[in-house]
């Protein structure tokens, strides 16, 4: 009882702040930019209508799947975002205060963050799917190439991309919990995801055996979940390089795993700490 | 109405590595009166209330209100820190939702508090006396019999310290139990009934204010003609000092009807007499040791 009480609660205190609607505008402009931008890049490339100064035609193979997955692949760092602010944020503004004195079961607290974050990840997923079809659309359109639209398996990739950004809404409350201090889970968050793993990934596809240690990463397992990526047009283009995938399921129950390592860890930490 | 619980302290400790911040504390607050709950800077107070209310871990002992811990009670009861970009009424209106508290009690407490006129603002643009009270609303939004305030007084002018003296009174007249921690004395002196002080983590005083200062209220009395006040003093058997603007008159049976018929049999004109409450706020002093204030 006190769970819905409570998911109640964290969803007025989103809708209360700024906070939601600011990430969401953020992440439409990048999505937007990046997959209209870089669609049409490889779509004026790949049709020739781009000249490489190489002479060739490079070959990216089907660039509609990794241009939609970039609502995942690049925008993931959204939902960890605000999962991990709906807890840090509150030791950030000593709000931590009020929620345990209005609520003391700490876990019902906790749980009800996670399924808001997993709610409102879901949410930034559908978003986020929609911006990247958007500028993915616009750019192949213009180029003729084919937008995959009313192939099915395209708007299965849309479900799961809303999944995994759910599920990486849930890693963002484990993160936010595990390091409660608001700057440094944000830097924590931006480097990993914009620079630390991107590189692992790229460096880790030049033999099999570290591609093979690569593919549990948290990235990684995003992408297999959703199964495409931005690698994919690297990949193809290149074709040295080496992509070893987890299978779908397999992905998101890495990201299951994840979240819920970080969240034990935090709760035998911080959660139960003394609010001073 | 809600009634009020007495709140019991027994033997409560807490134990930061080798530093002992609150060391067995014992006592218990009653309802219906205004109790203050005084001691310097890092006596102890805020740690001994932030484990009434489930927010630290006790070492040892316990906190309960009638016997029950907090996280059992109508919540909440204490007032506590905003988002500055939230209005008052998105505040309160989130912890009503998460304490099961109905939606109508948001408008009822910020009337009571007298917010009603500026809740849609944000708080970070609010005075120190807009959050105090905005603070006090949230701890009553459950409407318990039971009011914890941590330093509610601090930083308030004037006009905010008789505000929430009467409502304080009012909230204790009703039935409720109200703690209100101060380090001042002076602060809480006419607003609480009884005082529970404690100094580095331990209890040393319960009871009312004057019991403080050991009937030790002094009289301050001058006259035109000093000498012959202190020859009438001298024959009435009180016992006096010079002060900076008269005779300072303390001990027993030292009050201002007393040293005004002496002056008065022996003939002698008071060109002052006035009773002196400084005494306790020194007798507190001693009482809490040195370096507190």
């Amino acid at each position: 009882m006190g769970f819905i009480a409570g998911l109640r609660a964290e969803f007025t205190k989103v809708f209360t702040t700024r906070l939601w609607w600011v990430l969401a505008l953020v992440m439409i402009v990048y999505l937007g930019a990046l997959t209209g931008g870089l669609g049409t890049l490889f779509a004026g490339l790949q049709t020739g209508a781009i000249r490489a100064s190489a002479g060739h035609v490079p070959r990216f193979g089907d660039l509609a799947p990794p241009l939609y997955s970039f609502a995942t692949s690049i925008g993931y760092v959204f939902p960890i975002l605000f999962g991990a602010l709906l807890t840090a944020g509150e030791w950030r503004h000593q709000t931590i205060t009020p929620t345990f004195l209005a609520n003391p079961h700490r876990y019902t607290v906790l749980w009800a963050k996670i399924w808001s974050a997993v709610v409102f990840g879901a949410a930034y997923g559908a978003v986020a799917v929609a911006t990247s079809a958007a500028g993915t659309v616009a750019a192949l359109q213009h180029f003729g190439v084919d937008t995959e639209l009313h192939d099915a398996a395209t708007w299965h990739l849309f479900a799961r991309a809303v999944l995994a950004m759910a599920l990486w809404g849930f890693v963002g409350v484990g993160l936010g919990v595990l390091v409660p201090n608001q700057a440094a889970v944000i830097v924590t968050v931006l480097a990993f995801t914009q620079f630390v793993e991107p590189l692992l990934r790229l460096a880790s596809a030049f033999s099999s055996e570290t591609a093979n240690a690569a593919k549990f990463l948290p990235g990684a397992a995003s992408d297999a979940l959703v199964g495409a990526s931005f690698l994919d047009l690297q990949n193809n283009a290149e074709g040295t390089i080496v992509v070893a995938q987890l299978d779908g399921q397999y992905g998101g129950l890495m990201l299951v795993i994840y979240g819920a390592a970080v969240t034990v860890i935090g709760c035998l930490t911080t959660w139960r700490r003394d609010v001073s | 109405m809600p009634t009020g619980a007495t709140i019991e302290f027994a033997g409560l400790t807490k134990r930061f590595g080798r530093v002992t911040a609150v060391d067995d504390l014992t006592f218990t607050v009653r309802p219906g009166r205004v109790t203050g709950f005084l001691g310097p800077n890092g006596a102890g107070k805020t740690t001994t209330l932030r484990m009434l209310l489930g927010l630290e871990r006790s070492s040892a002992g316990t906190a309960t209100f009638d016997g029950v811990r907090y996280r059992r009670l109508r919540r909440p009861l204490e007032a506590s820190s905003f988002h500055p970009g939230r209005s008052a009424r998105d505040h309160l209106r989130v912890y009503a939702q998460a304490a099961r508290v109905p939606a109508r009690r948001v408008a009822a407490v910020l009337a009571t508090v007298g917010l009603s006129d500026y809740a849609d603002r944000r708080v970070g643009g609010y005075s120190i006396g807009m959050r105090q009270r905005l603070g006090l609303a949230f701890a009553l939004l459950g409407d318990p019999g039971v009011l914890v305030l941590d330093e509610p007084i601090n930083g308030l002018d004037p006009e905010g310290i008789r505000w929430i003296r009467q409502f304080l009174r009012r909230l204790a007249a009703e039935g409720r139990t109200v703690l209100v921690s101060s380090h001042l004395l002076s602060e809480v002196q006419r607003s609480v009934d009884e005082v529970v002080v404690i100094s580095r983590g331990r209890l040393v005083y319960q009871g009312d204010v004057a019991g403080i200062g050991g009937g030790s209220a002094r009289v301050v009395a001058d006259s035109p003609t000093r000498q012959r006040l202190a020859q009438a003093l001298g024959d009435a058997r009180l016992a006096f000092e010079a002060g900076p603007d008269g005779f300072l008159v303390s001990g027993p049976g030292a009050d201002a009807a007393a040293v005004g018929h002496a002056a008065f049999t022996a003939g002698v004109e008071l060109s002052q007499l006035r009773t002196e409450a400084g005494g306790i706020e020194e007798a507190f002093i001693d009482l809490v040791g040195e370096g507190g204030l």
